[in-house]
């Protein structure tokens, strides 16, 4: 029949509505519902999981010393010419002469993220760093070197 | 004791005596505007937060937080921002309706205070029409909308004032039946009259239920008529970017805006004086005690109580409901709405002829 | 570019929608005629971002070129990555270790459905409702911090690497990812509610866009959008990979075929990976999660084309091997293009309000299509 048939759409749909209402007024009282972080302000408590992939960088020892042997392996592993190894030579103590990084560049503004020069780096000298605040008002700070001035390698690195 | 009506007859009395009647009339001319001026800002400022906030609940946000104590100054900033904004005029556009559109809409709002009761024997002007007046002078919003869509020379603002257009023609009819009601229950145009009517018990609960339904159509209708979500077809972000307002920038876009939230609100505040009784008290029967507490309550916040809890389920409607589509729109109108209004003013004049109410 | 719009009658005007538009998710194209509110026809153009990425892929290695596909389809990017990984190994022969292979699986059902979540909110913002989109997102960022636990990142993983995933699992994942489970259950019936169920909803979204069957198949349609009209096109289902043919699930088909079904279809899909990710999250194998592979990877000399089903459809990787290191030709098969293509189709006499929940339904996503 019409008539039944037109009061019954008219209920459905009145009823559907006011299901979403009742959906959103929940949400309108239940304040502990809300999930909003207020992120500069938690910048203390706010922790990034161990393996976020923010930046490259090489840790260094209490000794200013780091792992690279300079393989160049990350340079070759990366996709977009991020990181460029450059040499010296260096005098090892018995007067031989020995290659070693003078400066591991890296360019934060090419790079993806990608991991790829970490898995790549037979002796894990370089990792992912958990920061991802990299705005910087000048474009020559995101060219950064990564080994620390004056560092050496490590002992037993090869 | 304090209230609106006091502080108003006073001040007439001060004025009587100090100057000759037409300084006085001129002056209280001037103070009025200048009231209406200064609640229109407060209004803008507090619905926009209202909103943000309303939305942002909803939302599962925390909503604008920062300036101020939560938030609270945060339109008060928008504003300052729109106002140092530049206000552009396409090319090709008509200068001259271009520029007119914002003040149209701001002037109607303006005009559409008049007849609301703020509180008890307080009101700019009880005529004796107040009601067809409301319905009369709300219809002119559509000229602004026309105007700020053609004068833009967009087509996106073109279709979106032809939307509005179509929209706020087919909603004042089930909108004016709905206050028809109203009008038929009581038997008096005047909004002193409707208010006084209801000093026993609001229309809501007077009329039984075909006075709930015409509630419901006039909320529907209203929320439609100024261009609301659900039924905010003219604006339609997703499809018309922003509708007629898209050319707009700076303050007059914020008079657009201002003019939006300032017709919520007194929509909701007519609303508000027709179905539950403006500034009267909540009264239930015979519970003297009950009825004694309730009157200790400013009459004032009776009204502006009622008319935010308007707003807010307009505001609810709004951030729970999909847009419908233009041929949707007028089918609800002209298939369901208008119909079941129709129907309904028989009923509550048959209920009107044969006293079946409180 | 407006003479070849044949059917300009007078009175028609022609919008653009575009590049810069609320509604079109990205930076698309599109040229509408119009009558009045009716849609006359529908131009899409393409190539605002446009970035040559098969091109960029013939200078990268077959390991660095991974990363790039990232970057077509963002929303389902462990797809893109795995649709790759795939296509290397085929190339190298090699076998994916059991515990690599139900990883990949993981991760391709929780992206498929982090994906339809952004779809979904995306949607209903179309449709003009704006609360669903934050509601959404709430489950999504679940799934995004299993992603960012486990590979590092929320959304350009890069995790799937030739011979199986560069780490192995967070320890915290099966508790993370069942904890996303009771979320989503929880909160599964919120959607019917405030979406699905609503009246003003069903009357946008039903005998809207109509798109049969055979026109599905003729315009090359996959995924969600022509399995809404019935198409049995489900990569997981006809032509299986890694695990899926050992799996428990639906291919979900819908009859209907207009926006509404094509809707259906995808929610429905998030439950079938709810159900795909119950039989395997307690259920990984131990042992290896990457195959030992060489260093430098040569593909031999050969074609080479591998297809699989992304959160839009079906997603194939074809690559032209010289023997070398770098690949000599790739091709990507990319689900978007043609779900876009048919758009013209499904939207003529239609109003214009219901282009963009067509365009909604088409589930489009614009660097996808670009490349």
């Amino acid at each position: 029949m019409f008539i039944t048939k037109y009061i019954k759409d008219v209920y459905k749909g009145v009823r559907s509505l006011l299901v979403g209402m009742k959906r959103t007024l929940y949400y309108f009282t239940h304040h502990k519902e809300i999930i909003t972080q207020q992120y500069p302000d938690n910048r203390d408590t706010l922790v990034l999981p161990e393996r976020f992939k923010g930046e490259v960088v090489m840790p260094h020892n209490e000794n200013n010393e780091h792992r690279c042997t300079g393989c160049q392996a990350c340079e070759l592993a990366c996709p977009n010419g991020t990181i460029k190894v450059i040499f010296k030579n260096e005098l090892t103590p018995e007067g031989k002469k020995k290659k070693a990084i003078d400066k591991l560049v890296y360019h934060l503004e090419l790079c993806t993220m990608c991991n790829l020069c970490v898995e790549a780096c037979p002796s894990d000298a370089i990792k992912m760093a958990q920061t991802f605040e990299h705005s910087v008002f000048d474009r020559n700070e995101l060219t950064k070197i990564l080994n620390n001035p004056g560092s050496k390698i490590m002992e037993g690195v090869e | 004791m304090w209230s609106f009506s006091h502080i108003a007859n006073n001040l007439h009395e001060w004025l009587s005596k100090t100057f000759n009647p037409t300084m006085t009339l001129i002056i209280e001319m001037v103070l009025a505007g200048v009231a209406v001026i200064g609640l229109f800002a407060a209004l803008g400022l507090v619905l926009v937060i209202m909103e943000r906030k309303v939305s942002a609940w909803i939302q599962i946000r925390l909503g604008p937080n920062r300036v101020g104590p939560k938030g609270m100054l945060q339109s008060l900033a928008d504003t300052l921002k729109l106002l140092v904004k530049e206000g552009l005029t396409p090319n090709g556009a008509d200068k001259l309706l271009f520029n007119l559109a914002p003040f149209v809409a701001m002037i109607v709002a303006m005009l559409l205070m008049a007849p609301i009761a703020f509180a008890k024997d307080f009101q700019l002007w009880d005529l004796n029409i107040g009601v067809l007046y409301v319905s009369a002078v709300s219809s002119i919003m559509v000229i602004s909308i026309l105007m700020a869509g053609w004068a833009s020379n967009n087509k996106y603002s073109l279709m979106g004032a032809m939307r509005s257009g179509a929209q706020i023609v087919s909603y004042e009819l089930s909108a004016g039946l709905s206050i028809l009601a109203v009008v038929v229950m009581t038997g008096s145009l005047q909004v002193s009259d409707i208010i006084h009517s209801q000093a026993n018990g609001w229309w809501i609960f007077k009329g039984h239920i075909p006075m709930v339904i015409a509630f419901v159509t006039f909320i529907i209708a209203i929320t439609a008529e100024t261009n609301r979500a659900p039924f905010d077809l003219a604006e339609a972000e997703s499809e018309l970017t922003a509708g007629f307002h898209t050319e707009y920038s700076g303050m007059k876009f914020a008079l657009f805006f201002l003019a939006e939230y300032v017709n919520v609100f007194i929509v909701c505040a007519i609303g508000a004086t027709l179905f539950l009784g403006g500034w009267m008290p909540f009264h239930i029967g015979n519970w003297t005690g009950f009825n004694h507490v309730m009157d200790y309550i400013p009459s004032s916040v009776w009204f502006f109580g009622k008319t935010f809890f308007l707003i807010f389920v307009i505001m609810w409607f709004r951030w729970t409901f999909p847009r419908l589509r233009i041929d949707q729109l007028l089918n609800l109108e002209w298939k369901y709405l208008l119909p079941i209004s129709m129907i309904n003013l028989l009923i509550v004049t048959a209920m009107a002829i044969l006293g079946w109410h409180f | 570019m407006f003479e070849e719009v044949g059917t300009t009658t007078e009175g028609d005007i022609i919008v653009n929608v575009g590049p810069q538009h609320p509604a079109t998710h990205g930076v698309l194209h599109l040229v509408i005629t119009l009558n009045g509110e009716t849609i006359k026809k529908v131009e899409p153009h393409l190539g605002y971002i446009h970035r040559s990425i098969e091109k960029m892929c013939e200078s990268l290695s077959y390991r660095q070129f991974i990363y790039v596909t990232s970057r077509m389809d963002y929303l389902s990017s462990h797809i893109n990555n795995h649709a790759c990984a795939l296509c290397v190994e085929k190339g190298l022969q090699v076998e994916v270790p059991p515990r690599a292979q139900v990883i990949r699986v993981l991760m391709d059902e929780l992206t498929r459905i982090a994906s339809h979540e952004l779809w979904w909110g995306a949607m209903a913002m179309d449709l003009g409702a704006f609360t669903p989109f934050f509601h959404a997102f709430r489950e999504r960022e679940s799934i995004n911090d299993i992603m960012e636990e486990t590979c590092g990142a929320r959304l350009t993983m890069n995790y799937m690497v030739p011979g199986g995933v560069m780490q192995d699992l967070h320890p915290n994942f099966q508790k993370k990812v069942k904890e996303f489970m009771q979320l989503y259950k929880r909160k599964i019936h919120e959607y019917d509610e405030l979406v699905t169920g609503n009246v003003i909803f069903q009357n946008r979204m039903k005998n809207v866009g109509y798109l049969s069957a055979e026109d599905a198949v003729s315009y090359g349609c996959s995924g969600p959008t022509a399995r809404g009209s019935g198409v049995n096109c489900d990569i997981r289902k006809i032509y299986p990979y890694e695990i899926y043919d050992k799996l428990e699930f639906d291919e979900v088909l819908e009859t209907g075929g207009d926006s509404f079904a094509r809707y259906m279809v995808r929610i429905r899909e998030m439950q079938q990976s709810i159900r795909i990710i119950e039989q395997l999250i307690d259920n990984i194998p131990e042992g290896d999660f990457q195959a030992k592979t060489k260093a430098v990877l040569k593909l031999p000399k050969g074609e080479f084309y591998t297809r699989v089903e992304t959160a839009r459809g079906e997603l194939g990787v074809y690559i032209v091997s010289e023997g070398g290191t770098t690949p000599y030709r790739i091709k990507f098969r990319s689900p978007g293009f043609s779900n876009l293509s048919v758009l013209d189709h499904i939207a003529r006499g239609s109003k214009l309000g219901d282009l963009v929940a067509m365009m909604g339904t088409l589930d489009l996503v614009i660097p996808d299509i670009d490349r």
